[in-house]
């Protein structure tokens, strides 16, 4: 089986992750309750991770970094903190929901910043949307669906120049592209653990300046304070409302380690150039059409496509089917990009790659489609 | 692409009840399987089930015993 889903998940991953995992469901206490030796133990791993995600991100100290389950509990904090009726956020067409849906309940005036039918915004339209009452600037650093990049350097700017908060998704980069909160002025950073990172899934987290105080979804155990009536609202512990995922949390760290070792520059290089192999092979075959803008090679290593008018769920089962190929289709989660790119009636079929595919996967891919857009003309 | 064909589709409004369907299934006499929505009933995230139109009946059936209510059947070529 050929794995090409990796901006849903990773499959494959070092196998430091799994030994991590295992070793902490044997030997890995509740970290924060108490001072047993086992709850020391999963203490340790936990903050050793905090520290490792705070230095990927260059963020405000391993205390700024809070646990959630995924990067939608993160983006539920933020915008849910940040932003309310009355007020004005400025976000993106190249959401995911795990923004567009908080943003739409928080009753929040939204302007969102239209996208080209290359599934580009113009930055020019981020100073003209700034209102008196804008307290919330969010967007994606990676389109899921076209793989394009948002230049989170030059929107951050923006941001800091008008004393805004930035928010940034990283689902589709963390682990890939550099991130550099405090040079990128990015105020809270929301990440999953279980794409880029190379974690299991059910870890994520968000990365938060101090000069912002963001409320809990939850409140509850927290291992201090027992006698208070509230939750404590000391960072990390003040988001972390009951046991932390401690065995999901050590296997993040493992990879993160492993991240470490191996250099984001060297990850990306090789996601990039299976990308772009992939898409140089399909590109001018009959009927594909890829969506995005391969103007640039600096993208996630994401090509979405369809084949003629042919309905992108059957491709993709065609794909899985005939060749062993996993891919996904339909609509990404992600509404307003395919409005731009004009694919809400057919989706796309997004073929994602990793650091653990190979050329000989990419090939095999470029293969198949090759064989059904022959099939097709 | 293969031959397309007229198939009874069963559309889920949950990946649970699509699973819950598919692990009685194939004790229900029935031999489909689990397909990425077809974008005719829509583009959005999910799971339906592909199942020959002559075993409708059976199919109907096993959805009133899991007591699945949020699925929606059609007969499409696909």
């Amino acid at each position: 089986m050929i794995y090409l889903d990796n901006a849903a998940t990773s499959l494959h991953r070092p196998a430091c992750v799994a030994d991590a995992i295992c070793q902490a469901l044997n030997g890995m206490g509740n970290c924060g309750r108490g001072a047993s030796g086992a709850s020391l133990t999963a203490g340790r791993v936990v903050i050793q991770c905090r520290s490792r995600i705070d230095h990927l991100f260059h963020g405000f100290g391993p205390l700024q970094v809070a646990f959630t389950a995924n990067s939608t509990a993160a983006l539920n904090i933020a915008i849910t903190s940040l932003v309310g009726p009355g007020e004005h956020a400025i976000t993106t067409a190249l959401e995911h929901n795990s923004v567009l849906r908080p943003l739409y309940r928080s009753g929040a005036e939204l302007t969102i910043l239209p996208a080209d039918t290359y599934g580009n915004i113009d930055l020019a339209d981020l100073s003209r949307s700034i209102r008196s009452n804008t307290r919330l600037v969010v967007c994606t650093h990676a389109s899921n669906v076209t793989g394009n990049l948002l230049d989170i350097a030059a929107i951050g700017a923006v941001c800091k120049q008008h004393g805004i908060p930035f928010v940034v998704d990283a689902s589709q980069t963390a682990g890939v592209f550099p991130i550099d909160m405090q040079a990128m002025g990015i105020s809270v950073l929301c990440f999953t653990g279980h794409k880029g990172l190379l974690g299991p899934q059910g870890t994520g987290g968000l990365c938060v300046d101090p000069a912002l105080s963001l409320r809990p979804l939850m409140v509850g155990g927290s291992g201090i304070h027992s006698f208070d009536r509230e939750h404590p609202y000391q960072m990390p512990t003040a988001l972390e409302a009951g046991t932390l995922n401690g065995h999901g949390i050590a296997g993040l760290n493992a990879a993160l380690g492993w991240l470490e070792e191996i250099g984001l520059a060297c990850i990306r290089q090789k996601e990039q150039a299976l990308a772009q192999r992939f898409y140089q092979g399909i590109r001018n075959l009959p009927g594909v059409v890829c969506y995005g803008d391969f103007s640039t090679t600096e993208r996630a290593p994401v090509v979405s496509l369809n084949l003629g008018n042919w309905d992108s769920a059957l491709v993709s089962d065609e794909l899985a089917q005939r060749f062993d190929i996993q891919t996904r289709p339909g609509a990404h989660c992600a509404p307003l990009m395919h409005k731009a790119l004009g694919t809400q009636v057919q989706g796309a079929v997004r073929f994602s790659f990793s650091y653990f595919n190979t050329e000989q996967e990419v090939d095999a891919a470029i293969d198949a489609l090759t064989t059904l857009s022959m099939e097709e003309t | 692409m293969r031959p397309r064909e007229l198939q009874l589709v069963i559309a889920f409004e949950s990946t649970a009840s699509a699973l819950t369907f598919e692990s009685a299934a194939a004790n229900s006499g029935l031999s489909g399987r689990l397909i990425p929505v077809p974008t005719t009933i829509t583009a959005g995230c999910g799971l339906a089930w592909r199942e020959p139109p002559a075993n409708r009946t059976q199919a109907e059936q096993l959805l009133r015993t899991l007591s699945i209510q949020d699925a929606t059947l059609y007969e499409l070529v696909i």
